[in-house]
């Protein structure tokens, strides 16, 4: 298993900066996630890592050594794409067998028909393999079908043999879920989050989904407008974001986010004065962001927000309440369990306040994180 | 997944020597091999397509003669005798007179008859079949059936005539009629292919929007062909339109076959006269010439009728 | 169209209608036949019966047969048909690939010029080409019945429109496979580019088969001719009254065709669409 490692990728094409200055390094036998909104650059990181394009400048390097001028079968890596891009007139078999065949087989053992006639040691081999993944990843009973015959998850699975059957260095992955239903799709994160832990193997993921990210990674790197905002594990990303955009980006349903203005050392939200963790400079407006489960409705009206109910989310286990305040133009979620919020009827007015327990993520004019003062922190890790 | 699987073996199989790492720029192996593959086309495409094409221009302006040993560059001396000669506008009249007859004749005729036979599930097939086989067929063969049909004794459509109490006529030998009887077998010929692509067409128009229009109030057929059947096949009555156009341009087989040209010059036409003046009277500098006028003409008719559709077209 | 709430009536008109026209579309062939079939003095008197009193068929066949090569004349066009599209593809194909999905300079350049080669009809080829293979010594070949058509700009436009609707990441998953260009080519878009290369196919195949004006030109003996210059000389044989065997012979080279276009119908259909969907 591999360790990659990427230095300052660069790529530019037609006049626009698709990746600056992008660092990662990616552990080996690690499951690392890059995740960002559609059209970030992540599959272009991805590409290049495999040598399917060529950077402007900066350096890819697999198990500490230079990639950069190896052609995409040297580099031993086995990509997992979108459309899972089988080849269609092939059988699972063959389609499976393809990239050992290029690999095992010399060139006159591959030809179309006398190749039948010699080597029969390494063909012995290549149908060995082919074998064992599909018992692995239990396809067996598809072997002499065509893709077009299979369904969406068996193509899946026919897509993640073909990477497999190689046993390459390290596994990229582009989007490869976003093909499935929704049911499917959770089934398979399990599936692929499992295959990782039984293989060890370095897995390098591309989604546009946080929520596969944050349930399948060992880390997960953030990135937006082709630059990485953070790399961290999912709870770091999710308890500390480094950034506003990644607050917002992670998460589900999305963070609340709105200003506040710092008076005598002291933020205030509207009618509201937030705890003094926060070294802030006076007179700046900056922004906080509260999850909706730091929020909850109260009785009263003091200390809190005072809002209309615009509309109520019931997903079961959970209630969420979108109040429409004074504080900023999207409405507040709020979260709840379904029988504290029985009786909230839409229109009514109600009060958001803060859980004592809430984490409070401040981020000034450039979206980047404040941190509370020291000991405030100490008396959090430490309390 | 297997639970009981065992982990897979670990590869044994080292790397061949041939991986050796080699210097490996992307985009430019692409470019390399794409010129590769380009270049057989490419070349072809210069010796047999522009090269020739190119010739004939030149050529048209000689007065060479096939198996002539020289030849003299004459400049537009071919195109002003040309001008003078009545065959040549005789020619050009009969061409435009055959597409103006054929291409609304197709075009009208298959599209009608592609209505038709879309508006119920009933013999679609057969239907189809029966109308573009005509399409199919050799019309080298076929023009010579036609020729006993129209025979004036025993052909089939006098005796129709007659039947009718009409009076039969020599159809391919008068001078009246002899270019109509060939655009009527231009017309059986083309009508099917028509017919085919509008019913290629109307397959694809979203039945949703007949729906939506009837809710809307255009429930008469004649409402739905002109709010939904009609700006919908704008794309492909171009195509039809163009590609009818074209074929009529290239009036030959009927010609050559049945009446040379005759009676009379009456049925003559550019691509006729193009072989005749090549090829059998071999004065092939003459020949160029036409070749250019008939080149100028099909690119001219094929640009103004997509110019003038395209304006009109809604893309959907 | 719905045809939930229209009357039976119309139904009927349809169909009265469409069996007319498709009568008359027929018409000659079931004539063609017909003739074939008859004795000299059937087909001078009578015209409205279609099956003959006297059956006469083996005899003008026989004579059609005897006359003219006409099974040589098959026997070409399957032969210059066959190798004008397999070279068509060996020579188009890898082109349309490279303009669908590579990126090369001078590419947008070549395509404009796929795009100009399209206007131009093949007749205005036929002098210059003509005196090029005179030159050449090949006049009256299959070499001249076959070079002028390995290049087909046409081909090229439709499997370009073709492989631009193949994803990327197939080509990308041969490249990381280990397949070298020209594998890929050969090995995954001739494979997957078959719908396209059936609909070329038969419009290739179709088009020279029935193709007059090129082998008029450049054909001078008999043993190369194709069916429609096969039909011609056969007609300029039989000229004057002898019809029976004269249908009898364009019967059997109409046939061929016809009857692999009954066989493939909806192929040949959709295949002649598909070049439509420019």
């Amino acid at each position: 298993m591999a360790a990659i490692e990427l230095r300052q990728l660069v790529k530019r094409f037609g006049g626009a900066t698709i990746l600056r200055d992008v660092s990662l390094s990616v552990e080996a036998g690690e499951f690392l996630t890059v995740v960002g909104p559609s059209g970030c650059g992540k599959s272009t990181l991805l590409k290049i890592i495999a040598g399917l394009e060529e950077q402007t400048s900066g350096e890819v390097l697999i198990d500490a050594q230079p990639a950069d001028h190896l052609r995409p079968k040297a580099r031993d890596i086995a990509m997992v794409f979108q459309s899972y891009a089988l080849y269609p007139h092939l059988t699972v078999f063959d389609n499976l067998a393809l990239p050992l065949r290029m690999r095992w087989l010399t060139p006159i053992e591959r030809a179309p028909m006398i190749g039948r006639f010699v080597g029969s040691a390494a063909r012995q081999r290549v149908a060995q393999a082919v074998h064992d993944t599909a018992a692995f990843l239990e396809i067996s009973h598809l072997l002499d079908r065509k893709p077009g015959q299979l369904s969406g998850g068996q193509r899946q699975r026919v897509a993640l043999g073909r990477a497999l059957v190689r046993r390459p260095k390290a596994f990229l992955m582009d989007e490869p879920l976003s093909n499935l239903d929704a049911k499917l799709r959770v089934s398979m994160r399990h599936e692929l989050a499992a295959l990782h832990r039984r293989l060890g193997a370095t897995f390098v993921y591309v989604t546009h989904d946080q929520s596969e990210a944050m349930t399948m990674s060992d880390r997960v790197a953030v990135m937006m407008d082709g630059a990485l905002l953070q790399v961290d594990s999912p709870q770091a990303v999710y308890d500390r974001p480094s950034h506003r955009s990644v607050a917002e980006f992670i998460g589900s349903p999305a963070i609340n986010v709105f200003p506040a203005h710092v008076e005598h050392g002291r933020m205030r939200a509207d009618s509201v004065l937030l705890p003094s963790h926060w070294d802030v400079a006076d007179n700046q407006t900056v922004t906080v962001g509260i999850r909706p489960e730091g929020l909850t409705l109260k009785a009263d009206a003091h200390g809190g927000w005072r809002g209309e109910v615009a509309h109520l989310e019931n997903m079961g286990a959970d209630l969420f309440v979108h109040v429409r305040t004074q504080l900023c133009d999207k409405a507040i979620v709020v979260r709840m369990p379904p029988q504290h919020g029985a009786g909230v009827k839409i229109g009514e007015t109600v009060t958001v306040t803060r859980l004592a327990s809430a984490l409070t993520l401040v981020f000034d004019r450039d979206g980047q994180r404040i941190d509370p003062r020291r000991e405030i922190l100490s008396e959090v890790v430490n309390g | 997944m297997a639970e009981t699987a065992a982990i897979l073996p670990a590869r044994d199989v080292a790397l061949p020597a041939r991986f050796s790492p080699r210097p490996y720029r992307v985009a430019a192996s692409e470019s390399r091999h794409a010129v590769a593959l380009v270049a057989p086309a490419v070349g072809l495409m210069l010796a047999l397509l522009f090269g020739p094409t190119a010739a004939a221009l030149v050529i048209s302006g000689t007065d060479w003669e096939f198996g002539a040993a020289t030849a003299r560059f004459v400049g537009i001396d071919n195109f002003r005798a040309l001008a003078a000669d009545p065959v040549f506008w005789k020619s050009v009249g009969n061409t435009l007179i055959y597409v103006a007859v054929v291409v609304p004749a197709c075009v009208g005729g298959g599209l009608a008859l592609a209505l038709l036979i879309e508006s119920r599930e009933r013999f679609r097939a057969f239907y189809r079949t029966a109308h573009f086989l005509p399409v199919m067929s050799t019309l080298v063969a076929m023009a010579v059936v036609w020729q006993t049909l129209l025979h004036p004794t025993i052909g089939l459509v006098n005796q129709v005539f007659q039947f009718m109490g009409l009076e039969g006529r020599n159809w391919l030998r008068e001078e009246g009629t002899a270019l109509l009887a060939l655009a009527l077998i231009g017309i059986w010929q083309n009508l099917g292919y028509a017919m085919v692509l509008f019913m290629a067409g109307l397959k694809s128009i979203p039945r949703d929007l007949y729906h939506a229009a009837e809710i809307d109030g255009a429930d008469s057929a004649l409402d739905r062909f002109r709010t939904v059947t009609l700006p919908l096949l704008g794309p492909v009555m171009m195509f039809v339109l163009v590609m009818m156009a074209v074929r009529a341009f290239q009036l030959f087989e009927t010609v050559h076959v049945l009446t040379k040209g005759g009676p009379n010059k009456s049925s003559e036409v550019l691509l006729h006269l193009i072989y005749v003046e090549s090829f059998e009277f071999l004065r092939t500098g003459r020949g160029a010439a036409l070749t250019v006028i008939y080149l100028a003409m099909v690119v001219g008719i094929t640009l103004l009728l997509t110019r003038i559709i395209e304006r009109r077209v809604h893309y959907a | 169209m719905s045809a939930r709430r229209q009357p039976w009536i119309e139904g009927l008109a349809r169909h009265c209608v469409l069996i007319g026209t498709s009568a008359t579309m027929v018409l000659p062939f079931v004539w063609m036949v017909s003739l074939s079939l008859k004795p000299p003095q059937e087909i001078f008197s009578n015209a409205w019966q279609l099956w003959p009193s006297t059956f006469y068929g083996i005899e003008n066949y026989r004579t059609a047969l005897s006359a003219v090569p006409l099974v040589r004349y098959l026997g070409n066009g399957v032969f210059v048909c066959t190798v004008i599209f397999i070279l068509q593809i060996l020579v188009n194909l890898p082109c349309a690939y490279a303009l669908a999905k590579l990126r090369f300079g001078g590419r947008d350049t070549l395509f404009a010029a796929v795009l100009v080669g399209l206007l131009i009809p093949p007749q205005v080829l036929a002098i210059p080409l003509f005196v090029l293979f005179y030159t050449a010594g090949i006049v009256d070949t299959y070499a001249a019945l076959i070079l002028p058509w390995t290049i087909s700009v046409f081909g090229i436009f439709l499997m370009r429109q073709f492989f631009r609707t193949i994803p990327d990441e197939l080509i990308h998953a041969a490249r990381l496979d280990g397949l070298s260009e020209f594998a890929i080519v050969w090995r995954v878009m001739l494979p997957v580019a078959r719908p396209a290369l059936v609909a070329f196919g038969i419009f290739s195949v179709v088009a020279h088969w029935n193709d007059l004006f090129w082998p008029l030109i450049v054909v001078q003996s008999e043993q190369l001719a194709t069916p429609p210059l096969g039909a011609l000389h056969f007609a300029n044989d039989e000229a004057g009254s002898n019809y029976g065997p004269l249908m009898a012979g364009t019967v059997l080279i109409t046939l061929p065709l016809i009857l692999v276009f009954l066989a493939a119908q909806r192929r040949f259909v959709d295949g002649i669409t598909m070049t439509g969907l420019k």
